[in-house]
């Protein structure tokens, strides 16, 4: 990109904002938006601790200490300790991994089973289409939750099999959202003109479909992230999902909520991330709705 | 019989055809009458062919369903031979081999703004094609896009390569769609009013464009276009489409100036002209019909002056001298008419 400060020769090429791409274009508007910002920091905040977990000094999550048993957050134990001694902040830490990869794994799951069906029955259409979308509206006629506790409970209590099950029940919105971008995609003058080129449908579907369906289909997987996270802390929270002594938002919440005259801390701290880091994949979401919004200038 | 080149008597351009259409007739689904009816059309090697018409007369269905590019779940092709080259093909099939689509046969489109993939540097799109009728590696490949690129006149093209198509204005992206349907040397360029997206100054460089293109690479070329002020500067040849068939074919100058169809008469005379006085610019009476709603025999009929019992018979596009063919009962005008009034 040409230097803004310098000024641009006689060509009328240069022009600084006919230039530049749309990808500078959509960052320098995300970057001016505070929430999306907000969000974002949020987000690399708990990556960043997940990510870091082994390297921290901080304790075993699953050594125990009866000689401290629910004792309010001090200098030793900086988020207080849990029923059998375990420090709640080395919990919160490792807690962290499993919440953000059973949201992530979950969701690529939902966009890796989800996006090519949805492209496949958006670009052929009739009979493909019809049993496609009959399925998709079938399971999404369960609610999101309780599909994801019946498969859950079918596949057998695990941080993987809730991942999965997670993954399938957030599908069927990516399948639909996937269509109907290319419902309106496939009508585009450049399709016709791939088809014309001789380009084979494949490569029509990854090169000229894909590309262009992108943008809304990761809005809403940032967004599903979030829901995705609730899930797993929901499954975790109901015995579905991680597995003790292995900790999880969710199931620390599942304990907590028996000493919450004793040890309000307990429940707290989980409930506290399990808030912020939603809330910070939702305003990410946002931002970047915003930001590849062609619409607003 | 051997044919020596330029001995063939009736048509203009004496080399035997890239392209002859015969008897192409398409019906929408659901629509018992034929969009297309029996579209006969022939280019030849260094000829430009434009075929004229109003909106929805079967110019653009003419030239889908001769790239294999109408959809089968709507369209049905239900006769069409196509001779390409010497070689056979069944238009019925709505199918074409890969080959010849996008690698001898190429289309350009009316709408360069949007006839782009947004996604992708212009660079890589015309790779893309190269790569697929011509193979070799991405580096060749993006060489020819360049020198393409170079070709068609697009300034700084070693840049404009790694350029997205919106960074473009309009003219230099219909420069780039005519770079990459020619990246491949096809023998045939199909243009869908190519200019009619275009302001007149620009319409006039891709007009030389294609021209010169046609002069150095020797290609034919069929135009689709509404604009008879088109015609007038590129076409070697005209065919003009009424109601999906073709009412009048023969080399421009003929058809210019001694139009012998009704229909086309009137398309001549209603083009305004500024040596002309003032006053209300002709027209050609009445309206198309809806397709349903077509006159058997003589599609034009129940907008045509001369219209007479004998036209209810669909007249056959008949040659009448220098290859110029009119499909009316009355032709030549000048002599027929006498006898009618």
């Amino acid at each position: 990109m040409t230097d803004a400060a310098t000024p641009s020769t006689i060509t009328g090429a240069t022009d600084p904002v006919l230039s530049r791409r749309p990808e500078s274009r959509a960052w320098k508007k995300f970057r001016t938006h505070r929430s999306a910002v907000l969000g974002g920091i949020l987000v690399l905040f708990f990556v960043a601790i997940a990510v870091a977990a082994p390297w921290l000094p901080i304790p075993d999550p699953a050594a125990t200490d009866w000689g401290a048993v629910r004792k309010a957050p001090s200098a030793a134990h900086w988020l207080g300790t849990d029923e059998i001694g375990r420090d709640v902040l080395a919990r919160m830490v490792w807690g962290a991994q499993a919440s953000l990869l059973a949201g992530v794994v979950s969701v690529a799951i939902a966009v890796i089973l989800g996006v090519p069906l949805g492209i496949v029955a958006g670009y052929f259409g009739g009979w493909t289409d019809a049993v496609i979308s009959r399925c998709t509206e079938a399971l999404l006629a369960a609610p999101f939750l309780i599909l994801a506790i019946a498969l859950a409970a079918f596949l057998g209590p695990s941080l993987t099999n809730a991942m999965i099950a997670i993954g399938i029940s957030a599908t069927p919105v990516f399948i639909r959202l996937t269509r109907g971008q290319v419902l309106s995609i496939k009508a585009e003058d450049y399709v016709e003109s791939a088809r014309a080129i001789g380009l084979p449908t494949p490569k029509i579907l990854s090169r000229y479909i894909f590309p262009n369906v992108l943008p809304p289909i990761l809005v809403q997987a940032t967004l599903t992230i979030a829901t995705a996270i609730i899930a797993e802390a929901s499954l975790s929270f109901l015995g579905l999902g991680q597995q003790p002594p292995a900790p999880s938002w969710g199931s620390m919440l599942n304990t907590a909520k028996n000493f919450l005259n004793q040890a309000p801390w307990m429940a707290l701290w989980p409930g506290i991330s399990i808030f912020l880091v939603v809330l910070g994949f939702n305003l990410l979401g946002d931002g970047l709705r915003d930001a590849l919004d062609p619409r607003e200038n | 019989m051997t044919q020596p080149p330029r001995t063939t008597p009736e048509t203009a351009p004496a080399d035997s055809p890239v392209l002859r259409l015969g008897a192409l007739e398409v019906g929408f689904r659901g629509q018992p009458v034929n969009v297309l009816d029996g579209v006969d059309l022939e280019v030849s090697a260094g000829e430009i062919l434009c075929v004229v018409g109003e909106s929805g007369c079967g110019k653009s269905v003419s030239a889908m369903a001769l790239m294999g590019l109408l959809p089968p779940a709507h369209t049905r092709i239900s006769s069409g031979n196509l001779t390409f080259d010497g070689e056979q093909f069944d238009l019925t099939r709505q199918t074409l081999p890969p080959r010849l689509r996008g690698g001898r046969m190429a289309m350009i489109f009316q709408e360069p703004m949007s006839s782009l993939n947004p996604a992708f540097r212009i660079g890589d799109q015309i790779a893309e094609s190269v790569l697929q009728h011509q193979g070799g590696t991405h580096a060749s490949a993006m060489a020819r896009a360049l020198e393409m690129l170079r070709r068609v006149g697009i300034p700084a093209p070693d840049r404009r390569l790694k350029e997205y198509p919106h960074q473009l204005s309009g003219g230099m992206r219909q420069r780039v769609m005519i770079a990459m349907a020619l990246a491949n040397d096809p023998q045939l360029l199909i243009a869908d009013e190519p200019t009619t997206a275009l302001d007149v100054t620009i319409q006039a460089q891709i007009l030389d464009l294609i021209r010169e293109l046609r002069d150095s690479l020797g290609m034919a070329c069929l135009m689709i276009t509404h604009d008879l002020g088109v015609v007038a500067e590129i076409a070697d040849t005209v065919a003009v489409m009424y109601g999906g068939q073709v009412v009048e074919r023969g080399p421009a100058a003929a058809v210019f100036e001694n139009p012998q169809h009704p229909y086309t008469i009137g398309l001549i005379s209603a083009v305004p002209r500024l040596d002309a006085p003032g006053g209300r610019l002709a027209t050609v009476p009445g309206s198309v019909p809806p397709i349903a709603a077509m006159p058997t025999g003589c599609r034009f009929r129940n907008r045509c002056p001369f219209a007479a019992d004998i036209c209810a018979g669909k007249p056959p596009l008949a040659v009448q001298d220098g290859g110029h063919a009119v499909a009316c009962h009355f032709a030549p005008l000048e002599q027929n008419l006498e006898v009618v009034a």
